[in-house]
């Protein structure tokens, strides 16, 4: 039979063993936290997307896009926030506009585009635009807003520079 | 007999008759209340053989089902959860109650202990597995029936089933703490109680494999428990571990169940490695071939499972440093699986060679154990992989892995200490034919799942496409030949304990470990109360 030196010995062997349990129960819960820190610490998170870059956008040459803006007989401040910008064709860019109604009443008003030459209009392809709907500005309002497009990679290789040209008009209230 | 150390020594045990009078208690507080490691040891096996059967049905009512297209017995739900429970019970039910069943009768006899370090905790580690077993079963006959997520229990699925979820968390629980008792029983067994001149590297290699086995378990069983506490405070606690909606992440459970499910493949086969290497030179007649690099090999098998999880998650996402990682570890695996392999084959070469039961369902094992590995191989490559993924080449793998290679080293263990453990020897000729069917049944059963997951047919789907039918019913007829032989060897086991021809206390003339040298057929209750000297 076993002495109690023996007993002992086991008891102690056990102690250590149980360490090892508890200690690996933690070990489960901590890998939580530690996945999260050791992914993001070895900026390993993602699996990395090979060539899946857009394919659509013609790296070879650049069109230079002049943001212009106007307004038909309406008091307003209309502005684009950059003068102009340079993209490759089939590059999704954004542009924001500035638009002030000085006049001391609400007016509603549309926004429609022009450009030059008048045949780019059908290369250049909005995603999103201020000029989709109508805009309705208290008095002294001030809004930014976005124009998101892309101009076509099919746009001839000679249209190197388009001007984008905003032009806002009063809607009159109609009957309806 | 502390003195009898001698190889061929068969007399040594006449004092142990001398105990007898300390004989087992009858009836069923004997089986309630013992704490002998020999009592246990058959409970575990009994235990494992009655789940592997219930398990084994589900199985054979997965392939009744997809003997044809369409559906026909049952609904796709109820399939559902025949996947998991088959797999949770087969992985938790019979293969590693087997295998603690082997330890629990060996690991004392080959070391030269009287019992196990801690009697009591043993009785124990036993009888929580039967409330465990209650619940997973159980959980069929409640509201949504039983879990039907995949034995992996990935969230969100998971989370969203009804309370037979709960009973499942709660099986593992119990399980859990099974398994880390029965391991510490074991470890504090081998390192504190071996007897005189019995050091680490004289111990018989089903020793060192469970020596192993058993840190994995401490290692990663806690973890498990960690991952299935985390689901249950999921479902009921408002916790957001896993669960996206509250910013948790469900492929962070795939991360943390498969730190512990990659060591769980390893726990279920290294004991049948174990077992293995003390047949085939008991067949072959000479010394294990190559014991230091066995040991060394198993010990590097154990750590390199701690760092290949990713390999069950290719396709979740993880970065390409990721994948290649856990690709090239997983393929380093293979190189000492490989000298394991190449070790039994040299045990083999120009032994004088017998082919008994156990030492067929041993050459069995390694050849289709060898197969599973390398389609375990295929499987590594994260290309062919993400391919492969879910599909039925995935189900022929583990498959190989683990019928052929776990359960047949069960077996080959079962017809080689049966004599030992009953006095009488079985019938060999039932017994090779039970090989046979086996062998045959199995490889029917399993073989055409590689060429259907080639062919593209997922896994855990009760229906299929056209195409897949042939190779599907010829799948189904091997299943079933497979299983029903098995309950020839139930005939063969119980027909050895009534009766049969007297085994000599050596059985077989190549084996000898302590077992065999200095005990008899069968052996006595109690043994090894004054520990040999081994030199």
């Amino acid at each position: 039979m076993m002495t109690p030196a023996q007993e002992l010995e086991n008891k102690r062997l056990m102690g250590k063993l149980l360490v090892i349990t508890v200690a690996m129960l933690g070990f489960g819960f901590a890998m939580v936290p530690m996945y999260k820190q050791i992914c993001d610490a070895l900026g390993i998170t993602q699996t990395r997307v090979v060539g899946a870059g857009n394919t659509q956008v013609d790296a070879s040459r650049d069109v230079t896009v002049e943001l212009l803006a106007s307004n038909a007989g309406l008091p307003w401040r209309f502005e684009a926030l950059e003068r102009s910008v340079k993209l490759h064709p089939g590059e999704l860019v954004t542009v924001r506009y500035r638009v002030q109604n000085n006049l001391g009443r609400p007016v509603t008003a549309h926004a429609v585009m022009n450009t030059a030459p008048s045949v780019a209009a059908r290369y250049v392809e909005k995603q999103e635009c201020f000029c989709f709907s109508n805009q309705t500005l208290a008095a002294g309002e001030t809004r930014e807003m976005p124009v998101v497009f892309r101009v076509s990679s099919n746009a001839p290789r000679d249209m190197d520079v388009i001007s984008l040209s905003y032009t806002f008009f009063e809607v009159k209230a109609s009957g309806a | 007999m502390s003195t009898a150390t001698h190889a061929h020594d068969t007399h040594g045990h006449d004092h142990a008759h001398a105990h007898d009078h300390h004989g087992p208690p009858a009836g069923f507080s004997r089986w309630m209340y013992t704490t002998n490691h020999k009592d246990i040891g058959t409970m575990y096996l009994w235990f494992s053989f009655a789940m592997f059967l219930m398990g084994g049905s589900m199985a054979l009512l997965i392939r009744a089902e997809l003997f044809q297209p369409g559906l026909q017995l049952v609904e796709p739900q109820f399939f559902n959860s025949l996947t998991t429970v088959h797999g949770l019970v087969m992985v938790f039910g019979a293969i590693m109650p087997a295998f603690v069943g082997f330890a629990n009768w060996l690991v004392p006899m080959q070391i030269g202990a009287a019992d196990m370090a801690f009697p009591r905790m043993n009785n124990w580690s036993f009888w929580l597995l039967i409330p465990a077993a209650l619940l997973l079963v159980g959980s069929f006959f409640v509201p949504g029936g039983a879990a039907a997520s995949g034995w992996t229990l990935y969230p969100p699925l998971i989370i969203q089933q009804g309370m037979s979820i709960d009973m499942t968390i709660l099986a593992v629980h119990i399980l859990g703490a099974s398994s880390i008792m029965g391991s510490i029983n074991i470890i504090t067994t081998i390192l504190n109680l071996r007897a005189p001149g019995m050091t680490l590297m004289k111990m018989p290699l089903f020793v060192w494999t469970w020596l192993i086995t058993a840190y994995l378990l401490i290692a990663v069983m806690p973890v498990l428990a960690g991952a299935v506490t985390m689901l249950l405070t999921d479902r009921h606690f408002g916790t957001s571990f896993f669960n996206a909606a509250g910013g948790g992440d469900p492929t962070m459970f795939m991360h943390i169940f498969w730190f512990f499910g990659h060591p769980e493949v390893y726990i279920m086969i290294l004991p049948a490695f174990g077992i293995v290497s003390q047949i085939i030179p008991a067949f072959a007649r000479k010394p294990l071939f190559g014991y230091a690099s066995m040991v060394y090999a198993t010990s590097s098998i154990a750590i390199l499972s701690f760092i290949v999880w990713g390999h069950h998650m290719f396709t979740v996402g993880m970065p390409a440093a990721g994948n290649l990682f856990f690709m090239y570890a997983t393929m380093l695996i293979a190189v000492p699986t490989g000298v394991k392999i190449f070790n039994w084959i040299a045990t083999m070469w120009k032994g004088s060679m017998t082919f008994e039961t156990p030492m067929l369902f041993a050459v069995g094992f390694l050849c289709l154990f060898t197969i599973g590995g390398f389609s375990g191989l295929v499987l590594a490559i994260t290309p062919v992989d993400i391919t492969l993924h879910n599909t039925y080449y995935v189900v022929a793998h583990f498959h190989y892995v683990l019928v052929s290679g776990a359960l047949f080293a069960i077996m080959a263990g079962i017809y080689f200490w049966l004599p030992k453990w009953t006095g009488h020897m079985y019938s060999e000729g039932l017994g090779k034919l039970h090989f046979w069917l086996s062998m045959i049944g199995f490889n029917v059963a399993f073989f055409p799942q590689h060429f259907l997951g080639l062919a593209g047919m997922p896994r855990r789907i009760p229906d299929y496409a056209l195409q897949f039918t042939e190779w599907n019913q010829i799948s189904t007829v091997g299943a079933f030949i497979f299983g029903f032989s098995q309950l020839l060897f139930l005939y063969i086991v119980i027909s050895t304990i009534r009766g049969g021809a007297k085994a000599p206390d050596r059985t077989w003339e190549g084996a000898d470990s302590l077992e065999w040298t200095h005990l008899p057929s069968p052996v006595p209750y109690h043994t090894f109360e004054t520990a040999p000297v081994v030199k």
